[in-house]
């Protein structure tokens, strides 16, 4: 036991002196949630639309105006004729076109129906559907005025919305749980495998399996420091997101630092495994950017919502332990959750755990080729 | 001029005999290409919602089979309470609850104003934006009609018409909304720098760690030539793999080239020369492997994120809008959007050429600079 001890410490000293490493450790946490909590986000503000207007009257004015004062728009150029649409365009700046048709007002009066086109830059669609859903409303609000000007009468169907655990709809309450398990696997997974790979690639290796250690003492000797490293990380990220971000934590603290562990215990496991396919540090952490990194930012449904995704990436995200990791703590966070509703997907993220465990205990050689 | 052909005999033969690295350089980002542009949508397929349905009447059946008519919406289960709906919410079924009130039909007869609740699960707020605003522009389409029937119904002429604006989307560019021929682009600039950056950021730290680096330095190469022969490898390596992402773009997903291909080779490859620069710089920087890929991955995902690759630039905060000035994967991302999808040329991009290849050699002379080929 005493030289598991040495062991340990050893691991310990030899990260806590790396100090580039150090600092990159802790600030990088800090940096992704301040850029995720300001700077990424789904909501669109202010974006840029020109208006063609080819009737020029009092109602088109207003709709303008209604649309120039809206906080999804910045009114920017009055265009004067159709071709000008793709200059500007291909200019980039400018996403949304508004053409009003000619005799528009008269039209709205005489038959009842005017054309409004929208024209949008969809090279993103994302943002071209939404900007196109937001003039909509603003163009529907503004009819639904006009048709009942000067009467106290309300027809029709009239919805009042509730939107549930997020009423803000802020996106840094979406992120935060992401980014946790990012940085876990980051944390845990990457520098592990890579820190195993470097003692291989030093020869190191061998100093260590011919000592008294069993080959189980040097997993746990490698993978504390980084077990402890990431819980930090975890506790950073919390008191930020809670103090600068006001994300809510509705649920409880105990469940969600139990799911914490197995999942960081899942993403040390994979670290161990990679490690012991892997010959150089170079192979480790390609590998591991890869088949683990790319994989948690892109398919667990961090960013892009799983259900969008073609059925067979469905599929395949069932094996990805981070989707499994951010349906608990989003539910956890968010929805303040208990066990008894999230006992399936902890059940499945456990046994990703020990499979990935054993699998690893099984891979990692005693002799070296 | 043969040394520096040595030494890049040296680099490919160390890169070609590294047999686990190979499908990692070659079949990998084919892999993540096919994968990643799949994944990466926001597209909003079809939202199962539950319905709380007090009323019961024609009317308020009429409005639901109209939601799901519209392909968007898909009724999974029906409650009788409000509460029970919510509990179901929690566990994650449905994205949406309609609760429909008893009063609705009877209200719509009267001509009165009738009142529908939609509950959204609004953990994924830009999801629960999109589902708020394609309910209620069907809720308002069906509201119109019906209004417009009672009216003529109860023959309440002056009520009778109804003004509308109809509204015609025009989508420039990619009429269909595909969201694929949006994001392959991107990925691909995404793989290649990954590809890149990595690389060249940790071969010099490897020599130094390993101790090879000594006897490089007691050669009679010189700093430029070393620079060289360690640069040129992984730039080949990043234009063939730029290469057969493009054709993959080009042939396997459908992307339309719109722009002149050679415009975007030639800007790919300052691109690679930047984005090695800044391989390289990092290795002057760090003694280990492990701290340089730690640093380069640190960069690689602030890059990413400020990109604009998954989120708009134009939803930043102006503050972060103008940090990502200094980002090369941000103007790289822009570019290729501008040209292989719009079509632009150079009167277009140029601007944005001139600061990648002025970045560039900026970086280039400081990396090549700090490299020391005597120890301390």
């Amino acid at each position: 036991m005493n030289s598991f001890n040495g062991f340990v410490v050893k691991e310990f000293k030899q990260i806590f002196r790396d100090k580039r490493t150090l600092v990159v450790l802790f600030g990088m946490p800090i940096i992704m949630l301040i850029l995720f909590g300001f700077a990424i986000r789904n909501e669109v503000k202010n974006v840029k639309i020109g208006v063609l207007d080819l009737s020029k009257d009092a109602v088109t004015r207003e709709l303008t105006q209604k649309l120039a004062s809206s906080e999804a728009f910045e009114f920017s150029v009055y265009l004067s004729t159709y071709d000008e649409v793709e200059e500007v365009f291909k200019a980039g700046e400018i996403k949304e076109i508004i053409v009003f048709e000619p005799n528009f007002s008269e039209k709205l009066t005489l038959e009842g129906i005017a054309n409004v086109q929208v024209i949008t830059d969809a090279t993103d669609p994302n943002l071209s559907n939404i900007v196109q859903s937001y003039t909509g409303a603003i163009i529907r609000d503004y009819i639904q005025e006009l048709n009942y000007q000067g009467t106290t009468l309300q027809q029709g169907i009239q919805p009042t919305i509730k939107m549930m655990y997020n009423p803000e709809l802020k996106s840094v309450n979406l992120f935060v749980p992401g980014l946790i398990a990012v940085i876990l696997m980051l944390i845990s997974a990457l520098m592990t495998s890579i820190s195993i790979t470097r003692e291989k690639e030093m020869g190191n290796m061998e100093i260590l399996l011919v000592s008294p250690l069993k080959p189980i003492h040097i997993i746990i000797g490698k993978v504390l420091p980084y077990l402890v490293l990431s819980v930090i990380n975890v506790i950073t990220i919390l008191i930020l997101a809670h103090f600068i971000f006001e994300v809510p934590f509705r649920g409880s603290y105990i469940l969600f630092f139990i799911e914490a562990i197995i999942f960081i215990l899942t993403a040390l496991a994979l670290g161990v495994f990679i490690s012991s396919v892997a010959n150089n540090q170079q192979t480790a952490m390609m590998v591991s950017l890869a088949g683990l990194l790319l994989p948690t930012v892109l398919l667990s449904g961090f960013i892009f919502p799983v259900e969008s995704m073609p059925y067979p990436l469905q599929m395949v995200s069932h094996i990805i332990p981070a989707k499994w990791f951010l349906i608990v703590v989003r539910s956890i966070m968010l929805k303040g959750s208990g066990i008894e509703i999230l006992w399936m997907e902890t059940l499945i993220l456990f046994g990703i755990a020990l499979f990935f465990m054993a699998l690893s205990m099984k891979k990692f050689n005693v002799r070296l080729q | 001029m043969s040394t520096i052909r040595f030494l890049l005999r040296k680099e490919f033969l160390q890169i070609f005999r590294n047999k686990s690295m190979l499908p990692i350089l070659f079949v990998m980002p084919v892999i993540q290409l096919l994968i990643l542009s799949f994944a990466a949508t926001y597209e909003l397929k079809e939202v199962s919602f539950t319905l709380v349905d007090m009323d019961r009447s024609i009317a308020s059946q009429q409005l639901i089979s109209r939601m799901q008519a519209t392909g968007y919406f898909n009724l999974i289960e029906e409650y009788t309470s409000t509460e029970h709906a919510i509990q179901e919410m929690d566990k994650g079924s449905a994205k949406l609850i309609i609760i429909i009130p008893n009063n609705f039909s009877e209200r719509l007869k009267t001509g009165d104003k009738s009142e529908i609740q939609l509950i959204i699960d609004a953990v994924d707020g830009s999801t629960a934006g999109l589902i708020q605003s394609y309910a209620s522009s069907i809720i308002a389409d069906f509201s119109r009609d019906i209004v417009t029937k009672t009216n003529i119904e109860t023959a309440s002429f002056e009520r009778v018409s109804l003004k509308s604006i109809n509204l015609i989307p025009v989508n420039w560019y990619n009429p269909q909304l595909d969201y694929i021929t949006y994001m392959v682009p991107g990925i691909l600039v995404v793989l290649v720098s990954m590809i890149g950056l990595f690389l060249s950021g940790m071969n010099i730290v490897r020599e130094r760690e390993i101790g090879t680096i000594e006897q490089l330095n007691v050669t009679p190469i010189s700093k430029s030539q070393f620079m060289i022969g360690k640069l040129v490898p992984f730039w080949i390596i990043g234009m063939f793999d730029l290469l057969v992402g493009l054709a993959l773009a080009r042939f396997g997903f459908g992307i339309p080239f719109l722009g002149n291909l050679f415009t975007i080779l030639i800007i790919a490859g300052i691109y690679m020369v930047l984005i090695q620069a800044l391989g390289l710089f990092i290795s002057t920087i760090t003694d280990t492997q492990q701290q340089a890929m730690f640093i380069a991955w640190f960069i690689m995902v602030v890059f990413i994120l400020m990109g604009g690759l998954f989120t708009p630039i134009e939803s930043m905060p102006g503050w972060a809008q103008d940090l990502t000035l200094g980002n090369p994967i941000a103007y790289f991302i822009k570019i290729m959007r501008m040209v292989l999808l719009k079509g632009a040329g150079w009167k277009e991009v140029y601007v944005l050429v001139l600061i990648l290849g002025s970045m560039a050699i900026g970086l280039l002379g400081i990396s090549i600079n700090r490299y020391q080929k005597t120890v301390k």
